[in-house]
């Protein structure tokens, strides 16, 4: 039995979840609207302001998550500031540490490229219009912003795994490969938020909308290879799988996640934004089920407590 | 500094009373579980069933019997917060609520904990939890206060037996090797100690004398710092990044080559 299993449960439940869900889109989101930011057409800014308007968003979300599912929420600023000391509290060792002050600096980042985007989409709102507003839009502090928000929200994306990783507990602490994971699936999970914005909206040029399918497809194989050798890393502990989790992991994640949209959008004619958008549904899901799964199967494992195990 | 103080639990005299647990109770004044309408665990005496944020000291009972249940045994063992020398819980606290004392024990200060339970998911011991009436990780703190006024802590002065001894660590050592050797000689050759040397976590400050695997007490064999896990992994997420801003790149040159070949195969028409 790994020793994992002799562990407490810290009961990280639906606010960590949805913040990991949250968090992931928000990382990806930037990332890839970054790319489209430095390499994509004219006819692209729209979607970009898009991604630069869902990392914002999803970043405040992501604060408030982690805030509320605090036992003490009001003391949320202890995470950056030493409480009795007043210095910055900082630990490079710890990620929920690192993790604070990255979402930190992500959120400044995503506020940035958010403001410049809506100073882009609103020439007719005076303030948005000001000289500090407008010199955001400037060839290098976009790029800057681009470059280090990107940065950032690598980060956000995949820390989140290297802090379930950086614990005792089981499943999360039994792999190295959380932090890729979760890295990959935000990614997909990214891609499939502005393909459905894209498609909404109309905004963006047609063969950038594409090219996130692409990207998406070819990510999605990635992850359910990672989430093979994730699952392979466990070793004799992917045996906690072997449950109502497990079949949530199968169908939910691997099959409706990953596979059916694989699936959806093989051949040409797939490429339809219909089809695009019942896969990109699904990949959504199947990003969220993943955290689910992930986190409530751990949190369910336990053999602590009286000995009658030893009888 | 002090000298390392801490506990050394004889596990072979324990007799399961539960004096340690009333006495960290009544002296911590910790509340009552659900208001005090506890229930029964319904498959073993022991009812407090585990260590969490209210319960600092818990007597374990495993209950070794065969299925006829005409051979068997019982092993009790008074649990604790092992005040680990290299404590993960120390190690991972984001707010450096967690702190080492003069006395090399592990304490967390109430007033700087905000309740973010990373603590809870790195002890390999499951000790920690939340106090619902305070709404922070607790745990044992070794009778901080009372040692800061040269007492001894609750439990230990409570145990009739003497199973739960308190002192310096060279001194609780040198008893526990004392009394293994005293126990192989009488013929028990299962007796082992847990934690009191550096095999794992540095040692543990608050050690055991054992007559079974530790896996049959609950506790894990070869406990570890949760840190083990952070340069693989993140090793791992950079290198996905760096996959990904590829393929990000590739993907969109591949489309603008695929497009300008189309404009060019056009306009050749």
């Amino acid at each position: 039995m790994s020793d994992t299993f002799f562990t407490g449960a810290p009961h990280w439940t639906w606010w960590i979840i949805l913040y990991f869900f949250i968090g992931g889109i928000a990382g990806g989101a930037f990332f890839l609207a970054a790319m489209l930011h430095f390499f994509g057409r004219p006819a692209d800014r729209p979607l970009v302001r898009l991604g630069y308007y869902v990392a914002f968003i999803g970043a405040v979300l992501s604060g408030f998550l982690l805030t509320i599912d605090l036992d003490r929420p009001l003391r949320f600023w202890h995470m950056l500031i030493e409480s009795n000391t007043g210095q910055p509290m900082f630990k490079a060792w710890v990620p929920m540490s690192v993790g604070s002050w990255g979402l930190l600096l992500f959120s400044l980042f995503a506020f940035l490229a958010a403001l410049a985007a809506l100073s882009e989409d609103r020439p007719d709102v005076k303030v948005l219009q000001s000289a500090p507003v407008r010199a955001l839009r400037g060839r290098g502090p976009a790029a800057a912003v681009a470059v280090l928000g990107t940065t950032f929200g690598f980060f956000l994306a995949g820390y989140t795994g290297v802090l379930l990783a950086v614990t005792n507990r089981p499943i999360w602490a039994d792999s190295t490969l959380l932090g890729l994971l979760f890295m990959v699936s935000a990614a997909s999970t990214g891609a499939a938020t502005l393909i459905l914005l894209a498609v909404w909206r109309r905004a963006g040029h047609p063969a950038s909308v594409d090219w996130l399918g692409w990207f998406d497809r070819r990510v999605l194989v990635l992850e359910l290879l990672v989430l093979i050798a994730f699952l392979v890393t466990l070793g004799s502990v992917a045996g906690a799988f072997l449950n109502w989790w497990g079949l949530v992991l199968l169908l939910g994640v691997v099959g409706i996640g990953i596979l059916v949209p694989l699936l959806l959008e093989r051949g040409r004619q797939a490429h339809a934004p219909r089809h695009l958008v019942r896969s990109a549904s699904l990949v959504l899901l199947g990003g969220f089920l993943l955290r689910m799964v992930v986190l409530l199967s751990s949190n369910e494992i336990h053999v602590l407590g009286s000995g009658v195990t030893g009888r | 500094m002090a000298e390392p103080m801490g506990f050394y639990t004889d596990t072979t005299v324990c007799i399961g009373c539960k004096a340690c647990e009333v006495a960290c109770k009544e002296w911590n004044q910790l509340p009552a579980t659900d208001g005090g309408r506890h229930e029964m665990s319904g498959d073993s005496y022991d009812n407090t069933q585990r260590l969490d944020g209210i319960h600092w000291r818990h007597v374990k009972f495993v209950e070794q019997f065969s299925e006829d249940r005409n051979d068997g045994r019982w092993l009790m063992m008074s649990d604790v917060c092992k005040h680990c020398v290299q404590a993960p819980c120390l190690e991972v606290c984001p707010t450096g609520a967690i702190i080492r004392t003069e006395f090399d024990t592990v304490v967390i200060q109430s007033d700087a904990c905000n309740g973010c339970r990373m603590c809870i998911a790195a002890c390999p011991f499951g000790v920690i939890d939340i106090n619902p009436a305070s709404d922070t990780a607790q745990k044992c703190t070794l009778c901080y206060d009372r040692l800061q006024v040269g007492m001894e802590p609750a439990c230990s002065q409570a145990c009739p037996t003497d199973s739960i001894r308190f002192g310096t660590i060279r001194e609780l050592k040198q008893q526990a090797e004392s009394r293994l050797r005293q126990l192989h000689q009488l013929g028990e050759s299962r007796a082992r100690l847990y934690g009191a040397d550096e095999k794992f976590l540095g040692g543990l400050n608050s050690f055991y004398l054992l007559v079974d695997e530790p896996e049959v007490y609950g506790l894990p064999r070869t406990p570890r710092v949760p840190t083990r896990n952070l340069l693989p992994s993140s090793l791992f997420s950079v290198a996905g990044a760096v996959v990904l801003a590829f393929l990000g790149v590739v993907g969109l040159r591949k489309h603008r080559m695929d497009e300008r070949a189309i404009e060019r195969e056009d306009a050749d028409v």
